[in-house]
């Protein structure tokens, strides 16, 4: 050892140390790469959780008959009688669904008031028409079965968890890069390394190398968590769901380096981030899925590297793809991230 | 040593440096500014050469285009017969830069900053040897965030001496230290030069350039004033010693600055406040003398009466007009 320590180390080894050593060393760092992601899922899994479906809540104005009142209670529906105007100010806070009004004259239809804009509105209608019209003797034509569903892999959990996996791996990638070159050339570390004979894209081979290793971790701590939390599971193969991690977030490093090759300090580069960042958040899928967003921008949207990331991660973990099913994901990561990697370098400010 | 030995260490004719002006959507445009205006120096091998000027002066300027840090506008830059475009990657290897201000990364240990350092050079020297010569043997695994001030200087020129420069840059090497911090900085500084190395420091504190410099050049607004050794220009001064004289409020208006230039053996004068001077004199026991018949004749009472002999300070003054720490 006392020999060894006299010989010229190794110096992309020494700067992927820096890196993690800076890394290991801040508690608020390895929050936000392994707890954060972590309290996610639980939260998200703990609201979303499967339930048994909604009890249905109708207001019931003065008149309505007593049969009808007692087939509905029967039906385990809520029933709460209450007069106009009260009525009317539930209805809106939608601490009620639906209102059953009296005919207005007798021969005339009973009344359903209620918004059908609102989804649980649309299900109390249905629900409280049919328990209604059996009770006045409708039968079925046709007989169905209900068969309700709760197989690990089509759960939002299931949903949930690659877009977090891809949320996270993208914020750490960007935040970890982008943040941190920043920092470096605003407390003049940049120039302090190029004062010394240190080779510049050894610098840049730190900055992926220690990500590669930072990246199973995380993979490793929110699989695991899902798995123990919410049997969520992987399906597919582990090889892609590498190769989708490893490209997202080498893709999005390099965006990190495009950002940060100019920024003169972190309030610029934390807005160039939030712009870049923000829209994907909320498009490209992470907490629910892109489809909601209308037609026209869906081809925008489709090529987002989250976007890439985001499906490429589901069609691992939910549809079971191997690394053939993930190319089109990789193909886009790496249309975004060459480009970027190159970019960055051309205009990179070391001073 | 090798075939260019003959060669100055620092070499620099016609060096310039403008700033653009900037103009932005959202700023107030800012006019070019000349930070450095035709600077010709020429550094010997061996020497401890300091560059003197107050803050503003173009000085961390200078020494970082000398440094191959900044592009100079105009002007040529050799260092050791080498030129930074063509052989940047040799003279990183033989030239030790320390800069005026880094943060050096809190989180690591001492010994882990100096291996990264080490890493970067073909022929680093061992961890032990470093760490001696800067004091730091009993701080190897502390963080660095955890150092003192003059402990992380030290460590700052640790990293800059782990090739075996040929030549070593100071940018203000002992800003802000205590005084026996800066002592055992300018002991790292004797030590380095008595082993053959170049040194090339900025200051604003005379008493550090008179202490390690050979030769000093005063720099203002970016040109070189006057360059020397510190013996040569205080003997250039004027007067070689100063004469400070006050008097007291009460007694304001007796005295003019015409009759104190007057007096016998006196050669320059400068009002250093209201009621106080600072006179440039040839003999100061004629001048003292002079000095208190004059207060004397005029009914003036002395607040404070005092000589010295002039200083770097004194040189800066009478070439600038302005004091050193001035900004």
């Amino acid at each position: 050892m006392a020999e060894s320590a006299d010989k010229r180390p190794n110096p992309i080894l020494q700067l992927t140390l820096m890196r993690l050593r800076e890394i290991g060393r801040e508690p608020g760092v390895l929050f936000w790469a392994f707890g954060f992601p972590v309290v996610m899922s639980l939260a998200l899994g703990i609201a979303f959780r499967a339930r048994g479906p909604e009890p249905v809540v109708v207001g019931a104005l003065p008149g309505i008959s007593a049969e009808a009142h007692r087939a509905l209670v029967d039906a385990k529906v809520t029933v709460k009688p209450m007069d106009g105007a009260a009525a009317e100010i539930e209805l809106r806070a939608g601490r009620v669904s639906l209102l059953l009004a009296p005919p207005p004259a007798s021969g005339q239809p009973l009344v359903f008031r209620f918004d059908p804009a609102r989804a649980e509105a649309r299900t109390a209608r249905a629900a409280v028409n049919q328990i209604l019209q059996r009770a006045a003797g409708q039968t079925e034509p046709r007989l169905v079965r209900d068969e309700e569903v709760h197989e690990p892999g089509s759960r939002y959990i299931d949903f949930l968890i690659p877009g977090l996996i891809a949320m996270n791996l993208m914020s750490g990638s960007m935040w970890g890069v982008a943040w941190v070159i920043v920092q470096m050339r605003v407390r003049k570390l940049l120039k302090r390394m190029l004062a010394a004979p240190m080779r510049r894209h050894h610098l840049m081979y730190a900055f992926g190398l220690a990500r590669l290793v930072i990246i199973p971790l995380e993979l490793i701590v929110i699989l695991l968590f899902a798995r123990l939390a919410f049997s969520v599971q992987v399906t597919g193969s582990y090889l892609a769901l590498l190769a989708v991690s490893f490209a997202g977030s080498a893709c999005f490093a390099s965006m990190a380096i495009a950002v940060a090759s100019r920024a003169e300090n972190t309030e610029t580069v934390s807005g160039l981030m939030n712009l870049i960042t923000m829209p994907m958040f909320i498009t490209s899928g992470v907490f629910f899925a892109s489809s909601n967003f209308p037609e026209s921008i869906q081809p925008v949207i489709r090529i987002l590297p989250l976007t890439a990331m985001c499906d490429g991660l589901r069609a691992v973990m939910i549809d079971g793809a191997g690394l053939v099913g993930v190319l089109p994901s990789l193909l886009i990561l790496a249309l975004w991230g060459v480009p970027s990697f190159l970019l960055g370098l051309r205009y990179f400010r070391w001073t | 040593m090798n075939q260019q030995a003959d060669t100055p260490a620092v070499l620099c004719r016609g060096l310039r440096k403008v700033y653009d002006g900037k103009h932005g959507l959202f700023r107030k445009p800012s006019p070019a500014v000349v930070a450095v205006d035709g600077l010709d120096l020429r550094i010997e091998r061996g020497e401890c050469f300091g560059l003197l000027g107050p803050n503003g002066s173009g000085k961390t300027t200078t020494v970082e285009m000398l440094e191959g840090l900044l592009a100079p506008t105009a002007g040529e830059i050799e260092l050791l017969g080498l030129r930074w475009q063509r052989d940047e990657e040799k003279l990183r290897e033989r030239v030790g830069v320390a800069l005026q201000e880094t943060h050096l990364p809190e989180k690591l240990m001492v010994e882990e900053l100096l291996t990264l350092f080490r890493s970067f050079y073909r022929k680093p020297r061992p961890l032990a040897h470093l760490l001696a010569e800067v004091e730091l043997g009993e701080k190897q695994r502390a963080w660095v965030g955890k150092l003192s001030g003059g402990q992380r200087q030290r460590l700052a020129i640790a990293c800059a001496l782990v090739g075996e420069p040929e030549v070593l840059f100071l940018d203000e090497p002992t800003t802000g230290l205590d005084p026996q911090s800066r002592r055992q900085v300018w002991g790292l500084v004797a030590a380095y030069r008595a082993r053959g190395g170049t040194v090339v420091l900025t200051t604003h504190y005379m008493e550090e350039a008179e202490r390690l410099c050979d030769r000093v050049a005063v720099v203002d607004h970016g040109k070189l004033v006057r360059v020397g050794t510190p013996a040569e220009l205080i003997a250039a001064l004027p007067g070689d010693h100063v004469i400070e004289l006050e008097i007291e409020k009460t007694t304001l208006g007796r005295v003019d600055i015409e009759e104190l230039r007057g007096l016998l053996s006196v050669t320059e004068v400068h009002v250093s406040a209201e009621g106080a001077w600072s006179l440039s004199v040839r003999e100061p026991e004629h001048a003292v003398a002079a000095v208190l018949a004059l207060v004397e004749r005029k009914g003036c009472t002395l607040a404070r009466l005092g000589t010295r002999k002039a200083s770097l300070e004194d040189v800066f003054v009478a070439l600038t007009g302005r004091h050193l720490r001035d900004g």
